[in-house]
């Protein structure tokens, strides 16, 4: 440890972030805990096996050994059918056995703290956590702090990251507009609660899009947004202008009781995606929500089930990116397992 | 005993001493300063060539957890943690459980004090009944029991009338009140600085307004009602100035900051790092640097421990549900030293902020009285030693300086009327 360094006083004595744990000495991915930090290369790979992957899904069997053996389970402290289901489906698919605990209703529910489960399981052999979790930082305190010879895979933490939606959008994105250069993309709505829009802002950037532009009311922003690299508008008509890509957030009901927003009827009219509101954008632009879609309250029926919605295209490429990041993580634990053993033994010998 | 403390240097702000001399004492009487009377005859000599020796330090607000769940600290364990820190005397909070709102809870606590405290208490007493900020607490009560001042702490008098009756009351019966500005429906469940950081890592944020609205009705009422007060734990660049206006118009008003705000800002937030879990949250650089401003221009009166020991399941946790504070009474001496060593501020004036609440609260100490007791605190400045489990005293060891090494450490502190023989 450093000496509290005086000339400065003030040491700086900042944990290592996100970026610093869920990456090895050599780069590799260990665990999958948040966009920001990583480089290109490591999310342009996780793009390029998620697309190898996907071929696997149009095979007549729809499996790979890759994690034959080997234990994922899923902790979902916070409820989720969409990101759960696709989990388990990739960890199947890569022949994995899947533990699925749904912690609100069994441990936690018994006062056994978050720490005692995640041991306990650890105790189990398994191989990697896929940790849902309402408190921000939860997955990277996990990560470095519990269980870090765990592959752990951030399923969505408080208001933090969704690292495996965002690459799922950027995967759906490639596929139908290739390279992200030239890409004007839009996020709408409840930016300030919402984990998805951090991560897409920070993939967006990373992979290098032309701009991204967030929409919302001053109400649903959080204060220096704009720091995360994206052009706010508070209007949707000059949000969506020219834009190639919109993503549409999911509005919580509970907004309402929190004075952010007088009725959903108003935001409906001002915030809305609609035929009439989509023909601000690209005539080429296309259409993403991070589901489930509140009809008639962030989106238009017509514009969800519409031509240029991708909406049930996310889905699938779910699946197949995160199969990639599970097997990349947990390649990472093995092989960083397997140099630990090498020391074990080296210094055994000596 | 007579003792002769003989080659350190001696600073003490209030009589403007800083240099080379010797002090004498009898059973703790300071006797003199200098030459020793003709008359003197020292018992024992210690020759602290190369040391520094200071009025004790008095620290307002730390908490001592005691009365409260043993796990946390007790008194035993934290009054030895201040002796460690420097501490002759400590102000402690009266948020404990149950909480110091009456004048048996305090005649208790300095009865068990006397028994098991190797520092002096001089106990902050609850301003409203339980805390809860609806009734008042027996105020004049509390004050004969032997508090020095009374305080809601952070927690909401929420009926600004009732707020209003608080004061005048304190202020019939000469109480002063000590209080943290903040605002409970802007902070809401925040527990980060609002700002672009708090905003990129997903934490609900506390903005500045939650301290300057309150600070701002608070001043104006203290106005209105002529009380005197003290306001703790400043942490914003707006509040700084608002003290500033305030003292200005000549309000009877004090202020402390902890030194965690001044030297940390949110940017320590990035590895979500639950030791930098405080309410008030870390603010930015810009309110940083006004805080030491404030301390250098006197604005700010005090630098304060805010010393809050959690054992270590408090803090492993995701940051948010992490319990906030952070065990600081050890560490304020090097901390502060660290800012003298950047010149941010004099040796003299880090003294006079260590020492600000025996004056404020017109307590015995922090000043050295030839013909009364003293307190003192002999300190190596050069002493390097790492923070560690082993080395802390505080039953919580939730600081960000786990395992790092600092420079300077308290050698002894010399309490004027008990540790001499």
């Amino acid at each position: 440890m450093n000496l509290f360094d005086l000339s400065q006083a003030s040491a700086d004595v900042r944990a290592a972030s996100p970026a610093q744990v869920q990456l090895d000495e050599q780069g590799r991915l260990r665990h999958f805990l948040d966009i920001e930090g990583l480089p290109r290369s490591v999310l342009t790979e996780i793009l390029d096996t998620a697309d190898h992957f996907r071929g696997i899904g149009d095979a007549e069997v729809k499996k790979v050994p890759l994690l034959r053996g080997r234990t994922v389970a899923n902790l979902f402290f916070e409820n989720s059918t969409r990101t759960r289901a696709t989990f388990e489906l990739a960890a199947k698919r890569l022949s994995a056995d899947v533990l699925n605990l749904d912690i609100k209703t069994s441990s936690a529910a018994k006062g056994e703290s978050l720490m005692d489960t995640l041991v306990n399981l650890e105790a189990m052999q398994a191989d990697a956590f896929v940790v849902r979790h309402g408190d921000s930082g939860a997955a990277h305190f996990i990560a470095s702090q519990i269980t870090p010879h765990v592959a752990i895979i951030n399923a969505g933490d408080g208001r933090h990251a969704h690292p495996t939606q965002a690459m799922l959008d950027m995967l759906t994105i490639r596929r139908h507009k290739g390279e992200f250069a030239n890409l004007r993309v839009a996020i709408v709505g409840d930016i300030l609660h919402s984990r998805v829009a951090r991560s897409q802002i920070q993939a967006l950037n990373t992979l290098g899009a032309a701009e991204v532009r967030v929409v919302a009311p001053q109400t649903l922003l959080p204060i220096g947004v704009e720091t995360l690299g994206c052009q706010v508008f508070t209007e949707l008509a000059a949000g969506l202008k020219d834009v190639d890509v919109v993503i549409m957030l999911r509005l919580q009901k509970e907004r309402m009781d929190g004075a952010l927003l007088p009725s959903e009827s108003e935001y409906y009219r001002r915030y809305g995606l609609t035929r009439e509101s989509l023909a601000h954008a690209h005539p080429d632009a296309v259409v993403m929500h991070p589901g489930p879609i509140n009809r008639g309250v962030e989106i238009e029926s017509a514009v969800a089930d519409g031509p240029r919605s991708l909406i049930l295209d996310q889905v699938t490429n779910g699946i197949a990116v995160r199969m990639a990041v599970l097997s990349m993580a947990v390649s990472g634990q093995m092989k960083a397992r397997a140099e630990r053993r090498g020391e074990r033994s080296r210094g055994a010998g000596a | 005993m007579k003792r002769s403390l003989i080659n350190a240097r001696v600073i003490d702000p209030t009589n403007g001493l800083d240099g080379q001399y010797d002090l004498h004492l009898d059973g703790g009487r300071l006797i003199a300063i200098g030459e020793a009377p003709a008359d003197f005859s020292a018992e024992q000599r210690d020759d602290l060539a190369g040391k520094l020796v200071t009025p004790a330090f008095i620290d307002l607000g730390a908490h001592l957890r005691d009365p409260g769940p043993r796990y946390k600290g007790s008194l035993v364990s934290e009054s030895a943690a201040a002796l460690a820190g420097g501490y002759a005397t400590i102000l402690p909070r009266p948020d404990t459980s149950p909480v110091l709102d009456s004048a048996s809870h305090i005649r208790t606590l300095l009865d068990r004090a006397r028994d098991v405290a190797g520092v002096r208490l001089a106990p902050l007493g609850a301003l409203t009944q339980g805390l809860d900020g609806d009734l008042l607490a027996n105020m004049a009560a509390l004050k004969s029991a032997g508090c020095v001042a009374l305080t809601n702490l952070r927690q909401p008098i929420r009926d600004l009338g009732v707020l209003r009756r608080c004061l005048e009351y304190a202020r019939t019966f000469d109480i002063t009140v000590v209080f943290q500005a903040q605002e409970a429906a802007l902070a809401g469940q925040g527990c980060a600085h609002e700002g672009a950081i708090a905003s990129r890592l997903g934490l609900a944020g506390i903005p500045e307004s939650a301290e300057t609205v309150a600070l701002t009705q608070w001043l104006l009422l203290i106005e209105q009602t002529g009380v005197r007060a003290h306001v703790s734990l400043l942490s914003s660049a707006r509040a700084v100035e608002l003290v500033r206006d305030a003292k200005a118009r000549g309000l009877d008003i004090s202020a402390d900051v902890s030194m965690a705000q001044l030297h940390w800002t949110d940017e320590q937030l990035e590895g979500f790092n639950a030791n930098f879990h405080l309410e008030p949250p870390l603010r930015s650089a810009a309110d940083r640097d006004a805080l030491r401003a404030g301390v250098v221009d006197g604005t700010i009166d005090a630098i304060v421990s805010d010393h809050l020991p959690h054992e270590a399941a408090a803090k492993s946790a995701p940051f948010a549900v992490s319990e906030p504070g952070m065990t600081s009474l050890e560490t304020m001496l090097p901390l502060g030293l660290a800012l003298v060593e950047a010149e941010l501020l004099s040796l003299p004036r880090l003294i006079e902020t260590l020492t600000f609440s025996a004056r404020r609260f017109g307590l015995k100490g922090g000043m050295l009285e030839v013909g009364e007791y003293c307190d003192l605190a002999v300190i190596d400045m050069e002493q390097e030693w790492r923070v560690s489990s082993e080395t802390l005293v505080s039953a919580g060891h939730n600081t960000p300086l786990l395992g790092m090494l600092l420079n300077g450490r308290v050698e002894e502190v010399l309490l004027g009327d008990s540790c001499y023989a």
